[in-house]
């Protein structure tokens, strides 16, 4: 017993400790929480929310940046996503939480010249204080939340991965995002709701 | 035609020279789950990075001064690598070549990531660098998605190894 006790208090201290070094991956939205609204400005410097769209049924959250590769990769189909999904009621919105002093090449300049380039059909905002990601529970980027209006509030309906295979959309054969919309668009909850994907660190301001 | 021979075996010689770094194998999931579930006394640092992870690459050094700082301890650094198996040859063997890389490198060959992270760890989001600590034979195991600095990595270690 005596040999004991110290074993259970180092492995307490070890699961306390690796619970304070993990952030944000045990915290943040589960599929059905409620999803605070946030002001972000856009990159033509107009703050926007997700109440400011009255159209709108639901929206397309992403995390995402300019400089992973991973979110470079899935660019065009988070264009396309906002394409398909902005006249069902859902779109996109894109979020860059990166701090741009660890992240040369994230700066709200670059975020505006890559929207212009690209020419964004959505929201691109800058996530300065990483208050939302960190309410979302981001971890990286690219990072997909759905959320659904519900009356006043917006509700978080899926969360994850866009597709199967980030390298080559052609050789996608799952679309999670997608599959998720059609359920969610015929008012029931997505048949899988969470997925998971590999994706960058997000760039976290060094404290 | 025997000069050009012998200039592409010099050639050989002096790209396998630099670091005599490890040989990459490429694996799928249910190799890499072997691997992780050896009933040793070995405790495994596992580290899944990627080329084109700047955090990764940062800390990556890290590893390898562990792996020598621990070598003959009981404890093996295995680097997993999540890049494109189409990146084999073009990417990874040079960049563990370039680095002269001494631990472990495998090449995780799967393509889609919600099939197999579960499966390497529950707690695991998805962000790079993450890295797992395990001994089996004392069923211990710990999870960190976070970039290491030298002291951090060390004393996560010395903490797992009490």
């Amino acid at each position: 017993m005596k040999k004991l006790l110290p074993a259970l208090a180092a492995c307490l201290l070890l699961a306390l400790s690796s619970f304070m070094m993990l952030r944000t991956a045990a915290t943040g939205y589960q599929v059905g929480d409620k999803a605070a609204d946030f002001q972000l400005k856009n990159v033509d410097g107009k703050l926007v929310s997700l109440a400011s769209n009255k159209a709108a049924k639901g929206y397309i959250v992403v995390f995402t940046c300019n400089t992973c590769p991973y979110a470079k990769a899935y660019e065009q189909r988070i264009i396309d996503l906002h394409t398909k999904y902005a006249p069902q009621g859902y779109p996109v919105v894109a979020i860059n939480p990166n701090d741009p002093a660890v992240a040369p090449g994230d700066s709200f300049a670059d975020m505006q010249k890559r929207a212009k380039e690209k020419k964004y059909g959505f929201p691109y905002l800058q996530d300065e204080s990483q208050e939302v990601a960190r309410q979302y529970g981001a971890t990286r980027t690219p990072h997909l939340y759905v959320v659904s209006r519900q009356g006043n509030d917006f509700v978080v309906s899926y969360i994850g991965a866009i597709d199967d295979n980030s390298e080559d959309a052609k050789l996608v054969k799952t679309k999670y995002l997608e599959n998720a919309m059609t359920d969610i668009l015929a008012g029931k909850p997505a048949t899988v709701g969470a997925t998971k994907a590999i994706g960058c660190t997000i760039k976290w301001k060094k404290a | 035609m025997m000069h050009k021979f012998i200039l592409l075996a010099l050639a050989c010689c002096l790209l396998a020279l630099p670091g005599q770094a490890q040989r990459v194998a490429v694996v799928r999931l249910p190799e890499l789950q072997r691997r992780l579930s050896q009933p040793s006394d070995t405790t495994y640092v596992v580290n899944f990075w990627a080329t084109w992870c700047a955090p990764c690459v940062k800390e990556l050094p890290n590893f390898e001064q562990l792996n020598r700082a621990y070598a003959g301890r009981k404890v093996k650094v295995l680097l997993v690598s999540t890049d494109y198996a189409s990146q084999l040859d073009k990417k990874v063997r040079p960049f563990v070549a370039r680095r002269g890389l001494r631990s472990e490198v495998l090449l995780l060959n799967e393509t889609d990531p919600n099939t197999w992270m579960d499966k390497v760890d529950s707690q695991w989001s998805g962000a790079l660098p993450f890295t797992l600590m395990i001994n089996n034979k004392r069923q211990k195991r710990a999870s960190f998605e976070q970039e290491f600095t030298q002291p951090e990595l060390t004393a996560a270690l010395q903490q797992f190894l009490q």
